[in-house]
C-alpha cells in the first residue's frame, strides 16, 4: 500500500496510457460502448475500493447510490428543467447526504452494520424507483434526456469513451489526494489498528463516515454517466446483484488498488461479452472463472501480480 | 378479526421457515469455517430440483427426496473442496465472492442439467386447506413448520451430542487446538458444508409444493437468509432461525395490514431498527468485525 | 505494476472480447437479443427455442431465395443495459439487417434507440402499448398489447354483469405495466375497481392481501395482471382461501405451465390469450387453426415442453420477417418498408396487418377469452 501512494503519478499515468492507449485501438462503436461501461463500473468500484480497502467496510447496496445518480439526471431535466450537469451533481449530493446521515449512527456500532444497513438502503431504493411508476415509468424505466454540451448532444459512444475516461481519471486523483490527506493517513492507522488509532485521538466513525460519503457520490456519478450513456434507464440498476457485482470487481481487482479497481471492472464487464460464443454454459464459466482467479490471485488481480513482478524483479 | 392475524402470522411463518433454514445454513459453515457461504440459497434450489426431476423420472417421492439430500451433500462437500478449501488463508471478503461465484456455476449447472422451467411438487398430505379458527392453511405449511422444528432439533443434538459435532464446535473456537487434540479439521469443514447443505435441501424439498422451484430461486434466499441471519445474531443457530421467522412475520404483516407494495421495506426498517437498538442481533454474543 | 503487464492484460482482454467466427457473405444476418434466464426466462426461453428452430427449418429448405439465414442470440437476463450493449453489438459487430427480440419491455425500450439511430428494422416480442405508441419508425411488435388484454376481460365481465372489482398484480414490468392501461380503461366499460394489492416477482404466499381483498365487501371479481409464478401462487392462494368470485387472469400466463403449476385451482380461471392455446379445439372452418396447430405440433415435437403464446410471439416475428425480405430482399430500408406493408399474415397471435400508422397490426379479434375448464384450455365465448 505505501508503494501504491508513493507511486500515486506513476498510477494516474499508468491508468491514463491504459485508457487512452485502448482507445486509440478500438475498432468501433461497440468496443467503445464496453470500454465505457468498463470505465462507468470503474469509477463506482474506486469508491466502493476506498470504503472496503481502506476503511473496513462493505457496502451490499452500492447499486442504491447508482441507482439514485441514474435517477437524478433522468428525473430531474424530464420534470424539472434542470440542466443535466445540475442534476448529475444534484444526486451526487444527495447520495453524499444521505450516506453522512446513515452512515453517523451506524458507523458508531462495531462490526459489521454498514453492510446490513447499505442492504436495506439499496432494496428501498430498487422498490421507490420500481413502485412509483407515475413519475420513474417503473419496471420498464424511463428516457433519460441526452447531455448537451456546447450546444450538441453527446451520442457517440466514442466520445462517452473519452469522457468517463477522464472522469476516472479525475475521480482517481481525488481518491489519491484523499487518501494522502490527513484523514487518508488517518485511515491507514485505523487500518493497521482501530484500537491504536481510537487512542490516538482518530474519529474513527467520523472518518469511516466521510469515506462512505465520497463513495456513495463516486457510485451517484457513475449511475449518471451510465443513464446519459444509455439514454433510457431500469430500476435494475439499483438492483442487489448490481451492488454484488460492484463488491466482486472491488475484490476481484485488488481491495487497496485504485488501478485494481479498473481491472476489476474490465473483467467483470468484458468477460460476459467474450463468454457469449460459449451460450449457455456463460454462467457456469463466469462462476468458474471468479473462483479460479480469487483462488490463484488471492489479493486481487493488480495486488497479486505487482507482488510476483516485484519478487521476481528483485 | 382474529382469523384474519392468524392468517397473516401462518403465513408469516411459512415464508419465514425458509429464511430461518438458510440463516441456519449459514450459520453452520460461518461456525466451522468463518466463511459466510453466499451459495446457500442454491443448496435449497437443489433440493426442489433434484427431488421434482427425480419424481419425474419415476422415482417414488420419499427415494426421491434422498437422492436429493445425498445430492445437495455431495455438492456441499465439492463446493467446500474444490472452491473454499485452496483459498483456506484468504480474507473472508475473498471467501464471500468465491461463494458467490460458486453460486453462478451450481445455477449455471442446474440450467444444463435442468431446465428454465417452473416446477412444483403435489403436497406431501394433498392441496385441501384445513380450516383453524377461521384462518385456512394448507397442510403442506404445517410440514414446514414441523419439518423446520424437527431439523432445528436434530443439530441441537447432534452438535450437543455428538462426538463428530463436538468436533465441529471444537474446530470453529479454535482450529489449531483442534487440530493438537487431533481433530482432522478438513474432515470437519467437509462435514459442515455437507450437513448445512442437506437442511437447505430439505428446506428446499419442503417448501416446492407451495412456492414452487426454478433454478434461480436461490439468490433472493440467500440474501434474506443473510437478512434472518445478521438480524438473529451472527453465529448463533437459534438467532438464525429466529430472526428468519421474524423477517417473515414483518413481511407478511405488513403485507397484510400496511402496504403490499413496501412490504419488504418495513421488513427491513423493522431489521435496522432492531440492529440499532441490539447490535449484536436478537440472540447474538460474538461480534464480526467485518462482513 | 509495469506498463508492459497493463498493457498484456489490456491485450488479452480485447482478445477475449473479439467475437468468433465471420459469416459467408450471401448469409442475411439476423440479430436477436432475448432474456433467455433471468426472472423473464420463461418468456425468452421458449422464444429462443422457436427462432432456432424455425430458422432451422428454413435454412434446410434452402433458405430464403437460396440465401442461408444466419440467427445472432444474446442473452441479455431480463438487465435493459446488457440488452443495450448487444445491440450495439449486433449493429455494429454482427452487422444484422434486422433483429427479432426484445423480450421484456424495458430491454425493447432501451434497445429501440439503437435501432431507430442504425435505421435498422426491430420487431419486438414484448407487449407493452409504449412500444409503439408513440410510433418509432423502425420499431415494431408481435403480441397483443397489455391494454386490448384488459379491454377484453373488461368486456367480458360486462357481459357477465361484475362491474365491482378487486386487483391483484405484480410488480414486475409485465404486471405494473398492464395494471396502468386497466386502471386508464376500466371506466370506459362501467367497471369499478374497489381495491388494489401488489406482490414481488419473487414472493410465494399472497395470502395476506387476498385476504384482504376477500374482506372487501361487494366485490365481484378479482383481476391478476402478472406473469411466471405469482399468478400461479395467487391462483392457489385464491382457492386456498375459499374466495368464490371469478378470477380473471392475463395473457400473461397463457402457457400450460400455469395451469400445470396452479393444478385444481386454475379450473374456473379466465383469461384472454390467443388462439394458440385452444388450436386443436376451433372450428375447421377457422383460417388460423392450421397455422396454430403446426406450430404447437413443432414446439412440442421439439422441446418436449407445453406450448406458449410467447415462443408463438418469435414465431409471427420471424415470419414478417422473412416474408418481408422474400418480398423486397435483404436491404434493411426495404425490409422496413415491406413489414410495414404486412398485410393478412396469419400467424400464431391472429391475422397481421401492418400500416404505416399500426406497427403491430392486430385487432382484439384475434384474441380470445378462454377459461380453464378440466385442467386444459377452453373457449369461454
Amino acid at each position: 500500500m505505501r508503494g501504491l501512494i508513493g507511486n500515486r503519478w506513476a498510477e494516474l499515468g499508468a491508468m491514463a496510457l491504459l485508457i487512452g492507449l485502448v482507445g486509440l485501438i478500438l475498432p468501433s462503436g461497440y468496443y467503445f460502448r464496453v470500454g465505457a461501461l468498463v470505465l462507468v463500473s470503474a469509477i463506482a468500484a474506486l469508491g466502493l475500493n476506498l470504503l472496503l480497502g481502506y476503511a473496513g467496510q462493505v457496502s451490499l447496496g452500492h447499486a442504491g447510490f447508482v441507482g439514485i445518480g441514474a435517477y437524478a439526471v433522468a428525473l430531474l431535466p424530464t420534470y424539472w428543467g434542470v440542466p443535466t450537469l445540475l442534476a448529475l451533481a444534484g444526486g451526487a449530493v444527495f447520495s453524499g447526504l444521505l450516506a453522512l446521515a446513515l452512515g453517523r449512527p451506524i458507523l458508531r456500532l462495531k462490526g459489521h452494520f454498514l453492510a446490513v444497513a447499505t442492504l436495506g438502503l439499496g432494496i428501498l431504493v430498487a422498490m421507490v424507483l420500481t413502485n412509483e411508476a407515475r413519475i420513474t415509468g417503473g419496471p420498464d424505466g424511463m428516457p433519460v434526456p441526452r447531455l448537451e454540451l456546447f450546444g450538441t448532444r453527446i451520442r457517440a459512444p466514442e466520445t462517452w469513451y473519452w469522457i468517463t475516461g477522464g472522469v476516472l481519471l479525475v475521480a482517481t486523483f481525488f481518491a489519491q489526494n484523499l487518501l494522502n490527506s490527513s484523514t487518508g493517513r488517518a485511515l491507514r492507522a485505523l487500518h493497521d489498528s482501530e484500537v491504536a488509532a481510537r487512542a490516538a485521538g482518530i474519529d474513527v466513525a467520523r472518518i469511516k463516515g466521510i469515506v462512505f460519503a465520497v463513495s456513495a457520490i463516486y457510485a451517484s456519478v457513475s449511475g449518471s454517466l451510465l443513464a446519459l450513456l444509455n439514454g433510457h434507464i431500469t430500476p435494475d440498476v439499483a438492483s442487489f446483484l448490481n451492488s454484488i457485482e460492484l463488491v466482486t470487481m472491488v475484490v476481484l481487482g485488488g481491495m487497496g488498488s485504485l488501478l485494481g479497481s479498473l481491472i476489476g471492472a474490465a473483467v467483470l464487464v468484458i468477460l460476459p461479452q467474450a463468454l457469449t460464443i460459449f451460450h449457455e454454459y456463460e454462467h457456469l464459466l463466469l462462476g468458474s472463472f471468479i473462483i479460479l482467479i480469487m483462488i490463484f490471485l488471492r489479493d486481487g488481480i493488480v495486488p497479486t501480480l505487482r507482488k510476483r513482478f516485484t519478487e521476481r524483479g528483485s | 378479526m382474529l382469523a384474519q392475524f392468524l392468517q397473516f402470522t401462518m403465513s408469516g411463518l411459512t415464508v419465514g421457515a425458509v429464511y430461518a433454514v438458510v440463516g441456519l445454513g449459514f450459520t453452520i459453515i460461518y461456525n466451522a469455517s468463518g466463511v459466510l457461504n453466499f451459495a446457500q440459497g442454491e443448496f435449497v434450489m437443489i433440493g426442489g430440483m433434484v427431488t421434482v426431476f427425480a419424481v419425474a423420472a419415476g422415482v417414488p417421492l420419499p427415494l426421491a427426496i434422498l437422492l436429493a439430500i445425498a445430492v445437495a451433500a455431495i455438492v456441499g462437500i465439492g463446493l467446500h473442496r474444490l472452491a473454499i478449501e485452496p483459498a483456506r488463508d484468504a480474507s473472508p471478503v475473498v471467501l464471500i465472492i468465491i461463494t458467490i461465484g460458486g453460486a453462478l456455476v451450481l445455477r449455471g449447472i442446474a440450467q444444463l442439467v435442468f431446465d428454465k422451467q417452473l416446477h412444483k411438487l403435489p403436497g406431501f398430505s394433498g392441496d385441501t386447506p384445513v380450516n383453524f379458527l377461521g384462518a385456512s392453511i394448507l397442510p403442506q405449511a404445517l410440514w414446514v413448520l414441523g419439518g423446520t422444528a424437527i431439523m432445528v432439533a436434530l443439530v441441537s443434538l447432534f452438535f450437543a451430542k455428538t462426538m463428530i459435532g463436538k468436533a465441529v464446535l471444537a474446530t470453529a473456537a479454535n482450529r489449531l487446538a483442534a487440530q493438537l487434540v487431533g481433530v482432522n479439521t478438513s474432515v470437519i469443514l467437509a462435514i459442515s458444508f455437507a450437513l448445512s447443505a442437506a437442511i437447505g435441501a430439505i428446506a428446499g424439498i419442503l417448501v416446492t409444493p407451495i412456492t414452487f422451484t426454478h433454478y434461480e430461486v436461490g439468490t433472493m434466499l440467500a440474501l434474506k437468509g443473510f437478512a434472518a441471519l445478521v438480524l438473529g445474531g451472527l453465529g448463533n443457530p437459534m438467532g438464525a432461525i429466529l430472526g428468519g421467522l421474524l423477517l417473515g412475520l414483518c413481511e407478511q404483516l405488513s403485507a397484510g395490514y400496511i402496504s403490499s407494495t413496501y412490504k419488504d421495506a418495513f421488513a427491513f426498517i423493522v431489521m435496522i431498527g432492531v440492529l440499532l437498538v441490539r447490535p449484536s442481533g436478537l440472540l447474538g454474543s460474538k461480534l464480526a468485525e467485518r462482513v | 505494476m509495469t506498463p508492459r503487464s497493463i498493457l498484456k492484460l489490456a491485450a488479452l482482454a480485447l482478445m477475449a472480447g473479439t467475437t468468433l467466427g465471420a459469416a459467408k457473405a450471401q448469409d442475411i444476418k439476423i440479430g436477436a437479443v432475448l432474456s433467455v434466464t433471468g426472472p423473464a426466462s420463461f418468456l425468452g426461453d421458449p422464444e429462443e427455442k422457436t427462432l432456432k428452430m424455425y430458422v432451422e427449418e428454413i435454412n434446410a429448405k434452402g433458405g430464403i431465395k437460396g440465401r442461408k439465414i444466419q440467427l445472432i442470440t444474446y442473452d441479455d437476463g431480463g438487465d435493459a443495459n446488457k440488452a443495450r450493449t448487444f445491440a450495439t453489438r449486433l449493429v455494429e459487430e454482427d452487422k444484422v439487417v434486422a433483429m427479432v427480440g426484445g423480450t421484456t419491455t424495458g430491454t425493447t425500450m432501451s434497445m429501440g434507440p439503437v435501432f431507430e439511430d442504425a435505421q435498422l428494422p426491430f420487431i419486438s416480442l414484448a407487449g407493452a402499448v409504449v412500444i409503439v405508441e408513440p410510433q418509432k419508425k423502425w420499431v415494431f411488435k408481435t403480441p397483443h398489447t397489455d391494454r386490448m388484454a384488459c379491454e377484453k376481460i373488461f368486456e367480458d365481465m360486462k357481459k357477465r354483469n361484475l362491474t365491482k372489482i378487486g386487483m391483484i398484480s405484480g410488480t414486475d414490468g409485465f404486471g405494473k405495466s398492464m395494471r396502468d392501461e386497466c386502471v386508464k380503461v376500466n371506466a370506459r366499460f362501467g367497471i369499478e375497481i374497489l381495491a388494489e394489492e401488489t406482490y414481488g416477482p419473487r414472493d410465494t404466499d399472497m395470502t395476506p392481501q387476498l385476504t384482504n381483498l376477500k374482506g372487501k365487501s361487494g366485490m365481484q371479481a378479482v383481476i391478476n395482471p402478472g406473469f411466471g409464478q405469482g399468478p400461479a401462487i395467487v391462483t392457489r392462494n385464491f382457492r386456498q382461501l375459499g374466495l368464490t368470485v371469478p378470477l380473471y387472469q392475463s395473457h400473461g400466463v397463457a402457457s400450460k405451465q400455469f395451469i400445470d403449476l396452479a393444478g385444481d385451482a386454475a379450473n374456473g380461471v379466465r383469461l384472454p390469450a390467443a388462439a394458440l392455446l385452444v388450436a386443436d379445439k376451433l372450428p375447421a372452418s377457422d383460417p388460423q387453426k392450421p397455422v396454430a396447430q403446426a406450430y404447437a405440433k413443432k414446439f412440442q415435437d421439439a422441446t418436449k415442453q407445453p406450448v406458449s403464446t410467447f415462443g408463438g410471439h418469435a414465431y409471427d416475428g420471424l415470419m414478417i420477417l422473412v416474408g418481408a425480405i422474400e418480398r423486397g430482399g435483404a436491404d434493411p430500408k426495404v425490409i422496413r418498408d415491406e413489414i410495414e406493408k404486412t398485410k393478412g399474415f396469419m400467424g400464431t397471435a391472429g391475422i397481421f396487418n401492418m400500416t404505416a400508422t399500426d406497427h403491430m397490426g392486430l385487432d382484439l379479434s384475434a384474441f380470445k377469452m378462454l377459461e380453464i375448464k378440466n385442467g386444459d384450455w377452453a373457449l369461454a365465448e
